[in-house]
């Protein structure tokens, strides 16, 4: 026997995938590729704020590396012992977390003023994150262009309601990365998805499909490796810590949009900046300021703060350390599991303009 | 120089050094630089990515930055120098003439 879900349900479930009704619906009330607000700043000071340099990220991924050896290391060293754990925790971390914020302001351009810098970082943050890299990059262009607009932007990473089941197990990275396995797998044979089709040019095409085989390669060299070893340990080093290791991306991730207002063309509606601590601004790369960073995607890492103190003013207040803002998250999803039109309205000093 | 014409644009100093400005010409709008070294150079005044008004995006040396997905192009070639900026901008003749800077547009039909 089947019983039909109550009408305000059915209504209220909106289908997220680009490739479905929503698309339309958005283009046609002129969401796709419109003007979003930007709290004004003098364009001399943006200049200034636009500046790059290669000394902040220099330092920042000599650091990173660093800890990766020294943590990983110890790992190898503590490997059959329970040491093993708490190294391989940290490990984790810095390889499947860390390396989130670091594919994002090299994807940018930002994080070094020397190009070829940005690429490399951009690629090995890529393949420690789990994302196929050319596909990605057009994909997180879309989401700049559409920011949480529904039926365009596929990094959505909270539709409503709430899908609480499939945020725990993304702790573990195991809906984001089997979703992102199963696309690398069908681009590897040449098969671009109907859903990537939407933003991925046809001329990135051969690109897409290259890097797709050699992260593929990769992870079966890791996979070969450990089982001629007959130990997990090669995999422990690469490719398991984009599951174990992840939990920290969607801890921070979260932060940015979830729960927020969808299909609006004001960032300070659908993303939330939050203040941090040093470490966790060190592991984030000041992604944090994510408003910011929506506004003005041209400031690199080491300005957001300063753009920060530029604007804040023309901003909704800004969120305490991660207690403070999960303090709005967890009640807001938990209700918008039941209830996907509850909101939160962020108070406003000024309006954008119609 | 055929098929073109020169075109007034602005004083010199009107644009700053490491900056880019609009100039709209007989419907069509043109994006004028300035590098740090004081090279003028110009070229259509929308990304080729998404259409965005490159006036509002920033020279960072010979490179003009989109605004809106950091789509970068050589101010001098147009040669778009990696996705999301994939197709190249067509660039214009720049001249200097008695403090003005000039700009060499299609003449018309």
């Amino acid at each position: 026997m089947t019983i039909d879900p109550p009408v305000e349900a059915t209504v209220l479930r909106r289908d997220y995938s680009l490739t479905g009704p929503e698309h339309a619906l958005a283009e046609e009330r002129g969401l796709e590729s419109a003007e979003w607000y930007r709290s004004p700043v003098p364009r001399a000071r943006m200049k200034q704020l636009v500046a790059r340099r290669d000394g902040p990220a220099i330092r920042d991924t000599l650091i990173w590396f660093a800890l990766l050896g020294a943590s990983g290391s110890m790992a190898f060293f503590a490997w059959g012992t329970w040491w093993a754990v708490p190294a391989f925790a940290v490990y984790g971390v810095l390889y499947g977390s860390v390396s989130d914020s670091r594919w994002h302001e090299a994807g940018h351009g930002t994080a070094f003023r020397t190009p070829w810098m940005n690429t490399w970082l951009y690629h090995i943050g890529s393949f420690m994150v789990w994302r196929e890299p050319v596909s990605w990059r057009w994909s997180h262009t879309r989401h700049h262009s559409d920011t949480i607009i529904v039926g365009l932007d596929p990094e959505i990473a909270v539709p409503k309601p709430t899908p609480r089941l499939l945020i725990v197990l993304d702790l573990l990275g195991i809906v984001s990365n089997w979703r992102e396995l199963r696309k690398m797998s069908a681009s590897s044979v040449g098969r671009i998805t109907p859903s990537e089709a939407t933003y991925l040019p046809e001329t990135e095409y051969p690109a897409a499909i290259r890097w797709a085989r050699i992260h593929l390669a990769i992870l079966a060299g890791a996979c070969v490796w450990s089982i001629a070893a007959g130990t997990i340990l090669p995999l422990m080093f690469i490719g398991l810590p984009s599951f174990y290791g992840r939990w920290l991306v969607m801890v921070f991730g979260l932060t940015q949009h979830a729960g927020l207002d969808e299909d609006v063309l004001d960032h300070r509606r659908n993303t939330r900046t939050v203040l941090m601590n040093p470490v966790l601004r060190f592991l984030y790369w000041n992604m944090n300021y994510h408003l910011e960073h929506h506004m003005y995607p041209n400031v690199p890492f080491h300005a957001l703060a300063d753009l920060h103190e530029e604007i804040a003013d023309d901003l909704p207040p800004v969120y305490h350390g991660l207690s403070g803002v999960y303090r709005e998250i967890l009640p807001l999803l938990r209700r918008q599991a039941k209830d996907p039109s509850y909101r939160v309205v962020r108070p406003l000093r000024s309006e954008a303009p119609a | 120089m055929t098929g073109s014409q020169w075109v007034d644009v602005a004083d010199v100093d009107d644009i700053e050094l490491d900056d880019v400005m609009r100039f709209d010409h007989a419907e069509v709008t043109y994006a004028v630089y300035r590098t740090a070294d004081g090279r003028f150079s110009a070229s259509q005044g929308l990304c080729t990515h998404a259409q965005v008004h490159l006036c509002d995006g920033f020279v960072i040396g010979d490179v003009i930055e989109c605004p809106k997905h950091n789509g970068r192009f050589d101010v001098f070639s147009g040669r778009a120098k990696g996705a999301p900026a994939v197709t190249d901008l067509r660039v214009f003749a720049t001249r200097v003439l008695d403090g003005r800077l000039q700009l060499a547009v299609p003449a018309p039909d």
